[in-house]
């Protein structure tokens, strides 16, 4: 299949299409940027991975989904949780350890989950969501109920071992399973030139007969287009599809992270030439779908949303001490 | 006005120097603008602004040293934002709160303070002869110098890892080894556990001694595989023709709120296995002299340290070649009272407890495993034959535990010594929560100890 084109495929989303992304992708950038100031403040620890630059990503690829569909993906997962519908509120008290978060304090910044939103966690070991994601996937098929699963991984995890297992049974079994590899370009410090000897992450499963396709990350209509084609493969009884999403984190691999490994000069070139949310801007006011003052509005109405969250975050109680022995095990 | 806060650049961070100013007062800065540069013990990152307005004073001088995370550091005047302020805020009116956080939410994560030797307790110490001159070095850098000693005096000595080179290590323990040994003896690996560490194994098998580091043991589960069904069997398997010298090591067990995936103690589920030798030192001496003798040891080493002592700064030796011997428990503390083993950084922990027993009249001996296998089982039933009673203290699980062998081996060499049933601390039998509150109720503490020691000494 053809390389997504930004343009082309841009004049394929309405008005309200395109306001809803901006929207959708504003919130999770103010919501990733109050996280790390609370992470400063001492009010978030442990780790935290935010997801700065990838928005259009999970945007995207949401769009192309029906109810039902799950997601799964690693730890840096905060802007795939709120693409889910999950609640801002819910999300940031998680992240802060306390009992209104949506693992009520006992999970974190890595370990979020809704049944609800069909969004399967917010795992912690490099690539182990993959063969998770391929038993989801597994389980749509053994019940016929149409349903696709979305699973997520970086371009670090792409060398994992049980990723090419995963791909295999997938492919072998024809599971409604859609791989989505975030190319970001950095495994924490190392580089993709330096870790993967092919680099071309979308040709990862040529050998297991799975499609794959190189799409702009970047580009949240370019998204949605190749997330609806291999989504629809999927559900049609086809078997995965591996898109590779060329995107780009602007922030460190988490909090702690210096990024020397790459220049100040190469970050801000991304930023200025590639955000995802300038691009949607532009496609907006272009089009005459919006001013910018009615997208300052929608800016407000973001702020808003995220600082309640921040509040609600630090007000909401710590989990009780009992909670320390719950959740072990089901009582049988 | 904004108050703009000291931030925490790091899970275990409380202090950081203040290297650089990028902006001025008068300054506009917008969020994401980078207006500072500060030094964590790990390195030197950059803070970006997250408000906009305009710097009205720099409230902490250039090139400040230990300022406190949460101390402000300069002041903003700007847009205020109309969201309420979190609570503890004294100021209506919509500005932003410059409350400090709930106290709470970071004293559970405190890295312990160097505990200092006990009063009194404590005796000479044998391995180190009289008159060696001491100096001071962190766990980190004595990990770091027992790697560059070993890869110096053997050819065959190489590391290899997740961003052990070009990054120099994701917690800095081998800083610089790149730039002495290059990059052919100092490997970047891809994140793929499980087949470098067979990698690892297989070299191993031909002769060279590969170091393999996990970044942390968490994912070092992803090649346990290889660590007992290659590296501990393969040398019975046949017939002692294949060795596999070998040290895996890294970081393990509970860093600070990473919550349950990233905060497992494996040294239980590594000393089950024979054919593994398991090591978990407690201070820099012993963890440059037992990373020193693992290198050499003909056999696979597992190595586990532990994140919250790389930063911790010791008395170490300086002798020209510290070697401390595999398999031999060291007494840290002398007392007549009750016997505490411990390793890694629960040594600490049982020494502070063991100087608040003191106060109260009760003289703990303080045993530090060091080798979980071979253990030193002589060392802690000549102790326990003196004091009668037994704690064990480690950080994992009860179940199958540390503290579970120690147990066992006492009641069944030392039996009719026993004034009192052994008794175990460990982690509650839960995985890590990452609340503060359930984290530190979780974990072994001070108190936890103490509460055993006087449990089993009947006061």
């Amino acid at each position: 299949m053809a390389k997504g084109n930004g343009k082309q495929q841009s004049a394929e989303a309405t008005k309200d299409e395109l306001l809803q992304y901006y929207r959708d992708m504003l919130l999770i950038r103010r919501f990733e940027e109050r996280a790390g100031q609370l992470y400063g403040m001492g009010l978030i620890g442990g780790f935290c991975h935010l997801y700065i630059g990838q928005e259009a990503v999970v945007v995207g690829m949401q769009a192309a989904l029906r109810d039902g569909d799950q997601v799964i993906t690693a730890y840096r997962d905060h802007g795939h949780m709120l693409a889910a519908g999950m609640t801002a509120n819910g999300v940031m008290a998680e992240l802060t350890g306390r009992s209104g978060g949506y693992s009520r304090g006992k999970g974190g910044s890595m370990h979020m989950f809704s049944i609800e939103k069909a969004f399967y966690g917010g795992h912690g070991i490099v690539g182990a969501q993959v063969s998770l994601g391929t038993g989801l996937a597994f389980a749509n098929k053994y019940r016929s109920d149409g349903k696709v699963c979305l699973t997520y991984f970086g371009d670090g995890a792409a060398n994992q071992g049980q990723v090419y297992e995963s791909f295999n049974m997938a492919s072998l079994w024809k599971l409604p399973v859609v791989y989505i590899v975030e190319n970001n370009q950095y495994a924490m410090g190392t580089s993709i030139q330096r870790s993967s000897s092919e680099t071309h992450l979308h040709k990862r499963g040529v050998s297991f007969n799975i499609p794959g396709e190189e799409v702009d990350g970047m580009d949240v209509v370019a998204v949605r287009e190749a997330g609806k084609r291999a989504v629809e493969n999927a559900r049609a009884g086809n078997g995965p599809t591996l898109l590779e999403m060329k995107t780009y984190r602007y922030r460190g691999h988490s909090m702690s992270d210096p990024a020397k490994y790459r220049t100040k000069e190469e970050v801000d070139e991304q930023k200025a030439k590639r955000d995802p949310i300038d691009h949607v801007k532009k496609l907006i006011t272009d089009a005459g779908y919006a001013t910018e003052d009615d997208l300052k509005a929608t800016d407000r109405e973001i702020r808003a949303i995220v600082s309640e969250s921040a509040t609600f975050a630090q007000e909401s109680p710590e989990p009780d001490p009992s909670e320390l022995m719950t959740d072990i095990y089901i009582e049988a | 006005m904004t108050q703009i806060l000291m931030p925490a650049l790091s899970p275990t961070m409380e202090e950081g120097n203040l290297t650089k100013w990028l902006v001025k007062v008068g300054d506009t800065i917008e969020p994401g603008q980078v207006i500072a540069e500060i030094e964590t013990d790990k390195a030197t990152m950059e803070v970006e602004a997250v408000d906009e307005g305009t710097v009205t004073a720099l409230l902490i001088e250039e090139g400040a040293q230990g300022v406190k995370v949460n101390t402000p550091i300069a002041v903003l005047s700007g847009e205020a934002e109309t969201s309420p302020p979190p609570r503890g805020a004294g100021a209506g009116g919509g500005g932003r709160s410059d409350a400090p956080p709930p106290s709470s939410s970071r004293t559970a994560e405190r890295p312990p303070t160097p505990t200092p030797p006990p009063q009194g307790g404590r005796g000479v110490d044998l391995e180190i002869p009289a008159g060696t001159q001491m100096i001071k070095i962190t766990v980190r850098d004595a990990l770091r110098d027992a790697m560059a000693e070993e890869m110096r005096a053997d050819e065959r000595v190489f590391v290899m890892g997740e961003e052990v080179a070009e990054y120099q290590g994701a917690y800095k323990v081998t800083r610089e080894l790149l730039q002495e040994f290059g990059a052919q003896r100092v490997v970047d690996t891809p994140i793929t556990e499980h087949g470098f560490a067979g990698l690892g194994v297989g070299a191993a098998m031909a002769g060279l001694k590969p170091i393999v580091e996990f970044m942390t043991w968490n994912f070092g589960m992803q090649a346990i595989d290889q660590i007992i069904n290659s590296a501990a069997k393969t040398l019975y398997m046949s017939g002692g023709q294949i060795k596999s010298s070998i040290v895996f090591r890294g970081p393990n067990g509970a860093a600070s709120r990473v919550a349950a995936q990233h905060s497992q103690d494996y040294s239980s589920w590594y000393a089950h296995v024979p054919g593994l030798i398991v090591i978990a030192p407690y201070d820099a001496a012993d963890a440059k002299g037992l990373l020193k003798a693992a290198i050499r040891n003909p056999n696979p080493v597992v190595f586990l340290e532990h994140e919250m002592l790389y930063g911790q700064e010791f008395e170490i030796p300086d002798v020209k070649d510290w070697v401390v011997p595999i398999g031999k428990a060291k007494v840290r503390r002398q007392g007549v009272d009750v016997t505490i083993t411990a390793h890694s950084r629960m040594v600490g922990l049982s020494l502070k407890a063991a100087d608040e027993l003191s106060k109260q009249g009760i003289e703990a001996e303080v045993i530090d495993l060091r080798t979980l296998r071979p253990l030193d089982t002589a060392t802690i039933i000549e102790s326990v034959k003196k004091t009668n009673r037994l704690v064990t203290v480690e950080e994992g699980w009860g179940q199958s535990g540390v503290g579970a062998e120690v147990c066992a081996r006492v009641t069944a060499e030392a039996f009719d010594y026993l004034d009192a049933p052994p008794t175990r601390v460990h982690q509650v039998d839960a995985p890590l929560a990452y609340a503060a509150n359930l984290e530190a109720l979780s974990l072994p503490s001070v108190e936890k100890i103490v509460d055993a020691v006087k449990a089993v000494t009947y006061r």
